[in-house]
């Protein structure tokens, strides 16, 4: 592949570049009268030519790389008859994408016209002269950056403070990769989102109570619109998460006081370890033994007892989601509640409160906020669960709190909508991005309400 | 001492039994709460593993094969291109018609032709490709047995079902029990599970393009947020100052941590795929979006590794004269390491079993042919899971817990080798 051709090439220019400067360090050093007549030691001299030749090349071949293709594209497009461009946007869009096709070598000539033909000839050739300028300049803008690094090696170049100081900026940009994520994240939903609100409008979105993104294929159909309700998804995610949390915490709240208060040091060592292994199996096993295992017993065990029990049950999803999530309150509940400092425990058995009294008493109001922040946390990940509803829910949007009934999820409808085959500007796949940015503001929300409830606890006994 | 104090020395004395039983109950409530989660722990494992363990066995049929040139249409002089195309399919049928000559009807043929899998005809064609004289002679071959005949067979069928709700029919089970009592059945190893792609037969399913593509998703992970991972952790423990940009730094990476997968997936749609336009279904895309899913985990276990080295190292370091930098790479690092790859291990488990991002950019295809390289369509094996617990036949249930036991036990050997990392340097 071309794209690895040139990074190796670049890899071995600043190779050499690094030789090179490190050997002239030498020899100027050794000229000098040794190596302490230098500034740096000879390997920072090295580095710094290497550097030199890497990092302008790099930084050129990456911008290459993101407007290759517009540039080819409005080259070729230039290149075409009048009358093709006249046509709209959108056609313009797909016969060039037609004859790039062709270009590459997955479509057949046979069901291209003439134009597209020359124009794909056209294409081929500008892309192999891109290609080869690519490969020219990037070589180029390395040689020349690692010769005049190479130059510059004098006695008194401070080498070192030189390449630490670049250093210090990488550093700092894989850091700030953290604050790009987050920005794209934002951006990329709230783009889609906001196209997504041009359609259909917002109150419709966040009041409406039908869900139901079946767009028809053609304008004239039945049901073409379809309705975004998003009520529907909003009730189903948050009955199935009770549920989760009606499992998770009363047991993780229960194992972790008695793990914490009553269980010897070895049994803790031991069974800590093991409920963890719980935290850590993927949630497409959790979701597998939801859907094949858990979901059959719960509608078997209804109708032992005389109840209707939808055979993909909001139960049998929080349930699953509920064991998924012991660990997780277990632990978090653990850490706040060996938090309370000691002396609140001794002075309430030293007046004779028996341990369950003082657990009661004391120490959980003591931790009330930590815990609540704990749980918050808990309920965020509930909501933000993915493979375990899609694998174990339903699909039809059901304004309904009976656990036993099928509802649906806002992460399977997201996944539903996106996956297969999709155009891109359909409302239907951009109601998905709609409801990527209600979910990721709701869990920011709630971890941002928890981080600060459980730090300002942490605080409180510091 | 007064009368009061006697009164309420006999009222705690009357409430002490009631407050112990309190107590005795609260205490039983707390190992209620351990056993249960035990409970479902034992569960879920004993329920994966009493699925999947059948998918490690295959069970072959012992036919005798007449490898009739007429049928063939070829000779055993033909070259291999020939051979290649040669009829096997109706070889194998034949043989079958003739090991059961009392079966005449169409249905009842359909029936006998479906005990064998489709990939027998494949492999009694490599063998004939490698032994052509074997044409014209009648072998007792080892041929695979269809999906539903090995169901049966392996006992997971029973005659008691009523017939219609059973793909294999009463007739069948007469057969694969004349065959059985012959001691023409037999179970083999499953190979074919670890050497295959996916298939549309439950018998020819394997993992190994899934694993081959896990691999590849997990490599482009580790390879993009094992250095960005541990240089951030590096800046923002070593180098940062305390201003806003700091800040914002660190508010970021907490909250990238508590962001749910499937986001993570939406931004490598919209950005990497339609922005950028990488290639749908690749690795490459996979392991970006896992990357970014991964760095909070291994900046956070690499800023705790590296806070944790004594400061006299540094000091020691800075003492005789070496930078800020030097200190750092030639001396905070070497000893942080054991907790930094501990972190990065526990990230890249995480990665292996995350599905949901991947979904979204379209790596749920059906892949048969093992990728090459990190460009190639392809599927990891959480998702191939995902596939097969969707299929509705019965053959892929125990297909799909044997790759469960597969990535869970990736999953206990990354785990393991971090706990050792983690005990093993933990002394010093």
């Amino acid at each position: 592949m071309q794209t690895s051709t040139v990074f190796l090439t670049l890899l071995a220019l600043c190779v050499v570049s690094f030789f090179v400067g490190r050997h002239k360090s030498r020899l100027i050093g050794m000229a000098g009268g040794g190596l302490q007549s230098l500034h740096s030691l000879p390997t920072h001299y090295g580095y710094m030519a290497a550097l030199w030749a890497g990092l302008p090349a790099l930084l050129l071949f990456v911008v290459w790389l993101a407007v290759e293709g517009s540039v080819v594209r409005s080259l070729v497009i230039a290149s075409l008859p009048a009358e093709v461009r006249a046509q709209g946007v959108d056609q313009l869009g797909l016969y060039y994408n037609q004859l790039v096709g062709h270009a590459v070598g997955n479509i057949e000539p046979a069901s291209l016209d003439a134009t597209q033909l020359a124009a794909s000839a056209v294409y081929n050739e500008v892309m192999n002269y891109s290609r080869n300028l690519k490969m020219l300049l990037v070589c180029l803008v390395a040689i020349i950056g690692g010769m005049l690094a190479v130059m510059r090696v004098k006695p008194d170049l401070r080498a070192r403070n030189h390449v630490e100081s670049i250093f210090t900026w990488i550093l700092f940009s894989c850091s700030f990769i953290a604050v790009l994520t987050t920005l794209g994240i934002v951006l990329s939903v709230l783009f889609e989102a906001i196209r997504f609100f041009q359609a259909i409008s917002i109150t419709d979105f966040l009041f409406g109570l039908q869900w139901s993104p079946q767009m028809a294929i053609r304008a004239d159909q039945v049901g073409a619109s379809g309705s975004f309700g998003f009520v529907p998804l909003l009730v189903g995610t948050l009955l199935i998460s009770a549920v989760a949390m009606l499992i998770a915490v009363p047991v993780g709240l229960m194992s972790a006081i008695y793990l914490s208060e009553y269980a010897s040091r070895r049994f803790r060592s031991i069974t800590k370890p093991v409920l963890e292994i719980l935290a850590g199996v993927p949630t497409v096993v959790y979701g597998f033994f939801a859907a094949l295992t858990v979901a059959p017993f719960i509608r078997n065990l209804g109708e032992s007892v005389g109840l209707s029990v939808a055979s993909e049950s909001a139960l049998a999803a929080g349930l699953v989601m509920g064991i998924m999530i012991i660990p997780f309150v277990m632990s978090l509940s653990d850490d706040i509640i060996s938090a309370v400092p000691d002396t609140m425990r001794e002075a309430s058995l030293g007046m004779g409160a028996t341990m369950s009294e003082t657990i009661r008493k004391v120490l959980l109001p003591a931790a009330l906020p930590g815990i609540v922040g704990g749980i918050l946390l808990a309920v965020s990940r509930a909501i933000g669960e993915t493979m375990i509803v899609v694998m174990a829910a339903g699909l039809s949007a059901k304004l309904t709190i009976n656990p036993l009934e099928a509802v649906t999820t806002i992460t399977v409808q997201i996944v539903t909508l996106l996956v297969g085959d999709q155009e891109f500007d359909s409302p239907k796949t951009l109601a998905a991005f709609a409801l990527g940015l209600v979910l990721f503001f709701v869990t920011l929300l709630l971890n941002v309400i928890a981080l600060y409830v459980v730090r300002k606890y942490r605080e409180q006994y510091e | 001492m007064s009368k009061d104090t006697f009164k309420n020395t006999e009222l705690i004395q009357a409430s002490l039994k009631k407050r112990y039983a309190r107590e005795r109950r609260f205490q039983f409530y707390g190992m209620l709460a351990v056993l249960l989660g035990f409970a479902f722990l034992f569960i879920l494992l004993f329920d994966i593993v009493s699925k999947g363990t059948p998918a490690f066995t295959q069970k072959e049929l012992k036919i005798a094969v007449h490898l009739d040139p007429e049928r063939l249409g070829v000779e055993a002089t033909a070259d291999a291109e020939q051979l290649q195309q040669a009829n096997y399919n109706a070889v194998i049928k034949a043989s079958l018609r003739e090991m059961f000559p009392e079966v005449t009807s169409r249905s009842e043929k359909r029936r006998l032709y479906r005990m064998v899998s489709i990939g027998a005809e494949y492999h009694l064609r490599d063998r004939v490709v490698a032994e052509p004289s074997l044409i014209g002679q009648t072998h007792d071959l080892w041929l695979l047995a269809h999906s539903e005949a090995a169901g049966y067979l392996k006992g997971q069928i029973s005659r008691d079902t009523p017939e219609v709700e059973r793909k294999v029919k009463d007739v069948q089970m007469d057969w694969l029990d004349q065959l059985r009592d012959d001691g023409r059945t037999r179970s083999v190893f499953n190979t074919l599970f670890f050497l295959e792609g996916d298939s549309r037969e439950p018998e020819l399913a394997g993992i190994r393009a899934a694993l081959q593509g896990s691999f590849f998703t997990l490599a482009v992970t580790f390879l993009l947020a094992f250095p960005v991972g541990v240089f951030s952790a590096v800046y923002l423990e070593e180098f940062a100052p305390r201003n806003r940009i700091t800040d914002l730094i660190e508010i970021n990476i907490n909250n990238l941590a508590a962001v749910p997968s499937i986001v993570f997936g939406l931004l490598g749609l919209a950005v990497f795929i339609n922005f950028f336009e990488l290639p749908r279904s690749a690795p490459l895309v996979g392991g970006i979006v896992l990357s970014l899913m991964t760095l909070p985990t291994i900046i956070i276990t690499s800023r705790a590794a590296i806070q944790a080295v004594s400061p006299s190292i540094r000091e020691a370091a800075l003492g005789v004269g070496a930078s800020k930098l030097q200190t750092v790479f030639h001396h905070v690092l070497p000893v942080a390491m054991p907790g930094i790859l501990t972190g990065s291990i526990i990230g890249m488990a995480q990665a292996l079993g995350e599905s949901a991002p991947l979904l979204m950019i379209g790596m749920v295809a059906f892949i048969m042919d093992v990728p090459g390289g990190v460009t190639d369509p392809s599927t990891v094996l959480p998702v191939q899971i995902f596939l097969w617990a969707d299929s509705p036949e019965r053959g892929f249930t125990e297909k799909t817990s044997a790759a469960i036991m597969v990535l869970m036990g990736f999953l206990i050997v990354m785990n393991a080798l971090a706990i050792y990392l983690r005990r093993r340097f933990e002394v010093k």
